[in-house]
């Protein structure tokens, strides 16, 4: 016997169902590839949240921003391929807020770290106090587990099943 | 709390089916070839054996867990921490309206190892109740040989994230974990790292869907990446979660392939609030008022994304906070 292992895409994914006596609002039900299909590239758009903590849907397309986080995140590339790039901050540039990531001004001061190409089912460490930026050729997914932090989107009634 | 330690009492192996008996506290729990029978004062209730044994040593090796773990309906642990409840009927209406419910609390290390003191008796060589049940034998009959091996694996937690230097290791072929058959089809490349010298420890990637892919356990996760207190669980999830969970916390289910079916019900009472179908992609908060139940038709991979900050089982249980992780205003 052989399987066929079902795996969603930006192009191609099926959304499940949600029936339930109880108020929907509370399970805040979403799927990752229609959050990225409407999204602008490189918004992060929460799509779990408990208390500080936050999964966030990242459409990678071209070039971010160099973002930095006081804490270790983890990016998980659900479709596509994502090149990471990593460098050291300046003293000066270094994250002093508490949570999330949040935009680098300028481009990175320190040293170059490395890079990772990653593609579907591959988790990158985005180490805590670097600089990282995301490219990629074409439109591409990862989820982002973090906290919630300044470049933070929530639009829970736009993305979650409601009745 | 302080609590006086209890030691689990063992019987005589059966002359004729070759099972020992136990008594732990007040609870007694006796196996025949399909049946596990647990009793207490005022009662005594009956569980498949297949299902009380992939239940037990789940519970042992997820620690208890967050929360109530329902073995069933009727039996079940809930996790204090340090502590660990016994109960039987105390969250089922019938078994309250009667009276005949029970409750009795143990420290966590002597539930551990009364638990793991049974299961290595009930558990025969050729039986697995970690593995999905199309890949293990059967726990049915006498008792023959005492199975080899370790009771429990694959919960072994990274400390920031697998993979990394002195972390824990992803499965591999090396390890021991072949790419697991209902898996097959995906083709499994490594992500290209360029990594610069003094950097190994910060610049660093695994594909995670491998590691999930060649698990030779189902509905037991194992954590892969720590964001403070925010721990990231992955699992492969084939047949049913033989336990029913009752979070202390909201918790949230990722789908990263395949299908599971939850039922949900209410927590105190059980009874159904409905069911939830998560397909790949779908992402799903399973709140604090609740019990879940997963069934996966086909074998499947799943993320859950757990809060472990200390404590927090006491404000949901105060009230202190929402049992639900999206608040009013933030809709």
């Amino acid at each position: 016997m052989s399987f066929v292992t079902k795996v969603g895409s930006l192009k191609s994914y099926e959304k499940g169902s949600i029936e339930l006596n109880d108020d929907l609002r509370h399970y805040a039900f979403s799927n990752i590839f229609e959050v990225a299909n409407n999204s602008q590239p490189y918004e992060r758009v929460m799509v779990a949240s408990n208390l500080e903590y936050a999964a966030e849907v990242v459409r990678a397309e071209g070039t971010s921003a160099w973002y930095t986080a006081p804490h270790d995140e983890f990016a998980i590339v659900m479709d596509g391929e994502i090149e990471f790039t990593f460098f050291q901050l300046a003293d000066t540039q270094k994250a002093t807020h508490a949570c999330g990531a949040m935009k680098v001004a300028g481009e990175p001061q320190g040293k170059r770290m490395g890079r990772v190409r990653a593609r579907r089912g591959h988790e990158v460490l985005l180490p805590k106090g670097a600089a990282y930026q995301l490219s990629a050729a074409n439109a591409s997914v990862c989820l982002i587990q973090t906290c919630a932090g300044p470049e933070s989107v929530e639009r829970w009634s736009k993305i979650c099943v409601l009745d | 709390m302080s609590i006086a330690s209890v030691q689990l009492i063992a019987s005589a192996p059966d002359p004729v089916l070759g099972y020992k008996k136990f008594q732990f506290g007040s609870f007694t729990f006796e196996r025949d070839m399909y049946f596990v029978h647990v009793g207490w004062p005022k009662g005594k209730h009956t569980i498949e054996v297949d299902r009380f044994l992939r239940a037990m040593v789940r519970d042992i090796g997820w620690g208890f867990f967050y929360g109530w773990i329902f073995f069933d309906d009727v039996f079940g642990t809930q996790n204090h921490y340090g502590t660990v409840d016994i109960y039987a009927g105390t969250y089922s209406k019938g078994h309250r309206d009667t009276g005949v419910d029970f409750l009795e609390t143990f420290n966590t290390d002597d539930v551990r190892v009364a638990f793991e003191t049974i299961s290595i008796n009930w558990i025969n060589e050729g039986y697995d109740p970690l593995r999905a049940p199309m890949e293990t034998g059967s726990p049915l009959g006498a008792k023959t040989k005492d199975a080899a091996g370790p009771l429990i694996r694959g919960f072994e937690p990274a400390r920031r994230m697998m993979g990394l230097p002195g972390d824990t290791s992803p499965r591999s072929d090396a390890s021991g974990h072949p790419i697991n058959r209902a898996f097959a089809d995906l083709s499994y490349d490594k992500p290209d790292i360029e990594i610069e010298p003094g950097f190994e420890d910060q610049v660093h990637a695994f594909n995670l869907f491998d590691h999930i892919a060649r698990a030779d356990v189902t509905w037991n996760p194992s954590f892969t990446s720590i964001t403070r207190a925010c721990i990231c669980c992955v699992t492969s999830e084939e047949h049913m979660l033989p336990v029913i969970h009752g979070n202390d916390r909201n918790e949230w289910f990722i789908q990263l392939t395949d299908e599971i079916q939850w039922n949900i019900q209410d927590k105190n009472t059980g009874n159904p609030r409905g069911r939830i179908v998560m397909k790949s992609g779908d992402v799903c908060a399973m709140p604090a008022d609740i019990r879940h139940q997963g069934f996966s038709p086909k074998r499947s991979m799943l993320m859950v994304l757990e809060n472990g900050t200390p404590g927090l089982e006491e404000k949901y249980a105060k009230g202190e906070l929402e049992p639900f992780p999206i608040t009013a205003s933030r809709w």
